[in-house]
């Protein structure tokens, strides 16, 4: 069967339908028909092998380390499939540094490459670039992070062959220069593509279009966020060095960091790229038809003016290429590329419609390793890659607009090979989600951080002079990366809560209710603890995939026999409520409504929150009289506040729900209430740092991911329920055999780094063993600190981290590598046991 | 030897275009801008003029001011100074655009050796406007050169003519109509790119006169089919791929 034959006609039937015929696509039908999907029709309204779209333009080279674990692992699955594809050319990389702040950035490069296993980089001299670049200007540079195995990949021929594989196996038909014009969904869910050809009706349709996504996405009815945007690129040649080069790529290819720019031997010419011009976005609407385009559609008319900046500092760093007068321009672009407002691609089922998928914003370093995930997701039901962060059910409604996405892609275009702490704030679109509290809050000089829009305390300013209270005990920290968004104050806070008490803006909680006839069989089905409780409970749950991986950590509250309340974090609020939706039984005897902008939360937590609630409520606040792990209304006042006794800082103290407009009024209460006893507002740097640490609470995203299971992350009960949930056949298994890895929080013994200042981690840094070599266990994972803070209380800096059992033992010790330099730690609790109040007395009391 | 070359932005189309709402325009949201490669040809010919016999070269345009996009580029390659004659960037009329450079030659002090023009802009090939400037500075004028050689102040100028060449000789000054071939257009360099950034560009607003034609409609000629059409996958290919040899001549 050959592509595109103009004999053939378009079936008017397939199982599914891949819009696209870039990387991206050829990728998806491939790993398709290789787990067993027949009848796959693939369309592009361009013509094969090259359709038109940003592959086409590509610049082609692999660099496998990113600050993201995921990110470094679709891009290392991508190399070995591009490798196995016989298009790979290995060529070396290097990022070299103009300053020494690029110099501290590319040892935590280091870093990451080691926790997230890209074996073979190192920081090198400038000497060691000149000997591999011999045309650089050594002296322009301080350094540089190599990786010797950085290539380039031919990514046309590369998906050509996974197309012609999928159609080998009798798999797939593809059509070229057939458009779609519109799509028919039906109860929710699609049920065909209309094109210029003709109809097919399909049971799952894949957009991996790029920057056209969003314009398909949106004929039915879905969200593909994203931007088309410019990156620059010319080509220069012929260069008189390259002049007898044999192949594509002989040198290896220099990332200029600094300058935000790349510069690659390209056979006898050089490649100079940029992202360092103002953002210059479109959107889809704006791309010409491959008719119109002169070049091809997503590959612009260069503008000289947005790149003159950039030759002048190629020139700095190539003077000898660059700066030859006989080296002219060959060529030049203005290539057009996907943006999200996150910097990750956008994957997976649609929320808004069953059976259509995005595979979008996916460059060509990631292609292979994406289509291969979704795949597996579409087919298996879970990728073996974690995708949670570029899961496109993670958007909540005002990250779709396209102002948040223009905003957001402009801010971080320029970031691309910019120096991002892991904590930076966006300074784009804020003050778009705002508790009832933010006024006040305001007031008390709080420190906003946004999550998923929200404006969240991370400190309060107001909190300044217990700094003097709490003096060393609030660990200052003097160097200036280690203490960028952070406060000690933060401690102070810490250390308030833990003596009198404090209240925490909880606002940005995703919350929604299960209801109906069969909500105990979804919420049932859902969680791994059993659900079947009484009216009143409160219920900490793992949620797992099939394989027995987290798909999230979250409390379920019982309030009535068909009504259950869903309580998750923010950042991951919209999967979760697509994971549940996804379970609801298709007879409608079970719905969920969302009530995350309907309900406000605070937390009050601390040894006086007893004390503090009992002035406000005649209700029965005692142990006995309302346990742990257990909700009820109560009156405040005014107020009926559904409150909840359960902790994540590890204080007594409750959770209190009002409806969003009655905010206000119950901060005013709980705070007048709470000034004889020493209450104050405390950030979410204790709720979700501090107060957490120290009681080795989990953290979805960070300690909890579908590549670790419930029994490694120390949460598996004695018993479990006799009822079926997702994931029980592999929770089963897993609970027989030995842990891979543990859990452990281990301390840092000394923070002094070499140059005498003391250092503090902030996270995602490799824990290898004393002679610093790399950590590994049986699954092939290593340890790396999944999150790391201050523990006030103990006077220590914690950090949290899968261990193979060998290493998962008290008093243990090991280094954690941070920023090029190792410190000791020492295994300091393993699996669940907290570091702080072991017993739980203090939650209990 | 002191050169004048005149050139015009045009927009840089794919195989097809759109218009405008009352069809006068070109719709121009896809499309870039360039210059013709004759234009680019006559720069480079002025160029080698200086580097063989010294002087200036000077370019002029009429039209937006974002035509010093254009303008640097070309001056990346060589020339020394530019002039804008500056409009709000529509269409003048050819007779409009002569009389506005022919004044503009006029206030210039540099006396001009050889002014250069394309033989007919890219876009709207009116063939007017060398030949005007020509006529009004009372120059002679060689249209449609295809080779150019200078000898004691005399060019002896190749023009192509159906499958013949004509040669003539003109002695300078001059004014010379050019087409593509004429010489081939170096690239830039980046360094050329940076002094080309430096270099001197006169910016004069100009006023458009009344016109004296107007441009009623434009038509799209209909779509031709892009692309090819594929005769077959397999070995029996090669049969049609011979008949259709055989068609058009290669094969007898």
């Amino acid at each position: 069967m050959s592509a595109q034959s103009s004999q053939s006609s378009l079936p008017s039937r397939a199982k599914a339908v891949v819009i696209g015929g870039g990387i991206v696509g050829n990728s998806i039908v491939y790993h398709l028909a290789r787990l067993g999907w027949r009848d796959l029709v693939q369309i592009d309204k361009g013509p094969f092998p090259n359709p038109g779209g940003s592959t086409g333009h590509a610049s082609n080279f692999i660099f496998p380390t990113d600050h993201s674990k995921e990110m470094t692992h679709i891009t290392l699955d991508s190399m070995k499939q591009y490798k196995e594809l016989g298009v790979f050319t290995e060529c070396g990389g290097f990022e070299v540094a103009r300053t020494s702040e690029r110099m501290q950035e590319l040892h935590r490069r280091m870093s990451s490459a080691k926790s997230w296993g890209v074996n073979d980089s190192r920081i090198v001299t400038p000497a060691e670039v000149k000997e591999l670049v011999p045309y650089i200007d050594e002296t322009v540079i301080l350094g540089a992070f190599y990786t010797p195995s950085v290539g380039v990949v031919d990514s046309v021929r590369g998906g050509t062959i996974m197309r012609e594989r999928a159609q080998e196996m009798g798999a797939l038909q593809s059509f070229g220069n057939t458009e779609v014009l519109s799509m028919k969904v039906e109860n929710g869910r699609i049920k065909s593509v209309i094109t210029d050809k003709g109809e097919i009706e399909a049971d799952f349709v894949v957009i991996a279009t790029g920057c056209w996504s969003p314009k398909l996405a949106a004929m039915a009815g879905a969200s593909i966020p994203l931007t088309p945007a410019v990156h620059q690129m010319k080509d220069i040649g012929p260069v008189p060095r390259f002049k007898d080069a044999k192949g594509d790529i002989e040198h290896p290819i220099v990332r200029d960091m600094d300058t935000n720019m790349y510069e690659r031997q390209h056979g006898s010419g050089l490649e100079v790229g940029s992202y360092a011009h103002r953002a210059i976005l479109y959107t889809p609407e704006d791309l010409p038809s491959n008719a119109q385009a002169a070049l091809s559609p997503t590959e612009f008319p260069f503008t000289q003016e947005d790149f003159d900046l950039q030759d002048e500092q190629a020139l700095e760093l190539m003077p000898e290429i660059v700066g030859d007068e006989s080296v002219g321009e060959k060529y030049a672009i203005n290539g057009i590329l996907s943006l999200t407002p996150d910097g990750m691609p956008i994957v997976g089922e649609t929320p808004e419609v069953k059976g259509l998928w995005s595979a979008a914003a996916v460059w060509v370093k990631e292609g292979p390793g994406v289509g291969k995930a979704l795949a597996e997701w579409m087919v298996l039901g879970e990728s073996e890659i974690d995708m949670h962060s570029s899961d496109i059910a993670r958007f909540h409604e005002h990250q779709k607009a396209t102002f948040h996405i223009k905003e957001r892609t402009a801010e971080g275009f320029n970031k691309t090979y910019g120096i991002v702490h892991p904590a930076e704030q966006w300074s784009s679109n804020r003050d778009v989600r705002l508790s009832p509290y933010y006024e006040r809050e305001k007031a008390l000089g709080a420190v906003f951080f946004e999550t998923v829009g929200w404006e969240r305390p991370f400190w309060y300013e107001s909190n300044k002079d217990l700094l003097a209270k709490f003096g060393d005990a609030v660990m200052p920290r003097t160097a200036e990366w280690d203490s960028r968004w952070w406060s000690p104050i933060i401690n102070a806070e810490h250390l308030q809560m833990r003596e009198s008490a404090a209240l925490v803006d909880l606002t940005a909680f995703a919350i929604f209710d299960v209801t109906g006839p069969s909500a105990l069989d979804v919420v049932q089905r859902a969680a791994v603890r059993q659900m079947d409780v009484a009216i009143g409970k409160v219920i900490y749950t793992p949620i797992l995939s099939e394989s027995g991986g987290f798909k999230s950590d979250l409390t379920i509250m019982r309030l009535a026999h068909d009504q259950f309340r869903v309580v998750t974090g923010g950042a991951h609020g919209m999967a979760d409520k697509k994971w549940f939706s996804d379970l609801l039984p298709t007879d409608g005897s079970a719905q969920i409504n969302d009530l995350t902008t309907a309900y406000t939360t605070l937390g009050i937590w601390g040894p006086n929150a007893r004390k503090i609630l009992s002035a406000l409520t005649k209700d029965d606040l005692s142990h006995e009289g309302f346990p742990f792990g257990t909700c009820r209304i109560i009156e405040m006042g005014p107020l009926r506040v559904l409150a909840s006794r359960i902790s994540y800082v590890g204080d007594l103290g409750w959770e209190l729900y009002v409806q969003m407009e009655q905010g206000a009024k119950l901060w005013d209460l709980v705070m007048d209430a709470g000034k004889p006893h020493g209450l104050i507002p405390a950030g979410i740097g204790v709720y979700g740092t501090t107060g957490r640490l120290e009681k080795s609470y989990r953290a979805y995203g960070a300690e909890l991911e579908t590549e670790y299971n419930v029994v490694e992350a120390g949460m598996q009960t004695a018993k479990l329920k006799a009822q079926e949930f997702v994931g029980k056949a592999a929770h089963l298994k897993h609970r027989e055999e030995d842990p891979a890895a543990i859990l452990c929080s281990l301390t840092v013994d000394d923070h002094t780094s070499k140059s005498g200042e003391k250092r503090y981690m902030l996270g995602r840094e490799p824990i290898l063993t004393p002679d610093g070599g790399i950590i590994t266990d049986s699954h092939g994972r290593r340890s790396y600190v999944t999150s790391a803070g201050s523990a006030p209380s103990l006077g220590k800096h914690v950090l949290i981290s899968y261990l193979p059992p060998q290493h998962a033992k008290i008093g243990e010790k090991l280094v954690v590598e941070y920023l090029g330099e190792h410190y000791p730690v020492t295994v300091a609790s393993v699996s669940s046991t907290p570091l702080f109040d072991a017993k739980n007395e203090r939650i209990m009391s | 030897m002191d050169v004048l070359v005149c050139i015009k932005r045009v927009i840089l189309a794919g195989n097809t275009f759109a218009l405008n709402e009352d069809h006068t325009d070109i719709d121009t949201l896809h499309l870039g801008y360039t210059l013709s490669p004759h234009e680019e040809s006559a720069v480079e010919a002025a160029v080698r003029l200086n580097e063989e016999f010294g002087g200036t070269t000077t370019l002029l345009t009429l039209g937006h001011v974002d035509s010093e996009e254009q303008i640097r580029s070309q001056m990346a390659i060589g020339p020394d100074r530019a002039i804008v004659l500056e409009t709000d960037g529509s269409e003048w009329d050819p007779q409009a655009t002569a009389n506005a450079i022919i004044d503009a030659i006029k206030k210039e002090e540099t006396k001009f050796d050889v002014i250069i023009f394309g033989s007919e802009s890219a876009d709207t090939a009116g063939y007017q406007t060398g030949i005007r400037v020509a006529h009004a500075l009372g120059l002679p004028i060689v249209t449609n050169v295809k080779g150019l050689k200078v000898e004691n102040s005399v060019a002896r100028c190749e023009r192509a003519v159906g499958n013949m060449r004509e040669i003539y000789e003109v002695s300078l000054p001059a004014v010379l109509t050019v087409r593509d071939g004429i010489a081939i257009p170096r690239y830039p360099s980046v360094p050329g790119r940076i002094k080309a950034r430096k270099k001197p560009m006169d910016v004069f607003p100009v006023e458009k006169p009344a016109a004296k034609i107007e441009k009623v409609k434009l038509e799209l000629p209909p779509v031709k089919a892009k692309g090819a059409t594929m005769l077959s996958a397999d070995a029996d290919g090669a049969q049609k791929l011979v008949e259709i040899f055989r068609e058009i001549g290669v094969l007898s």
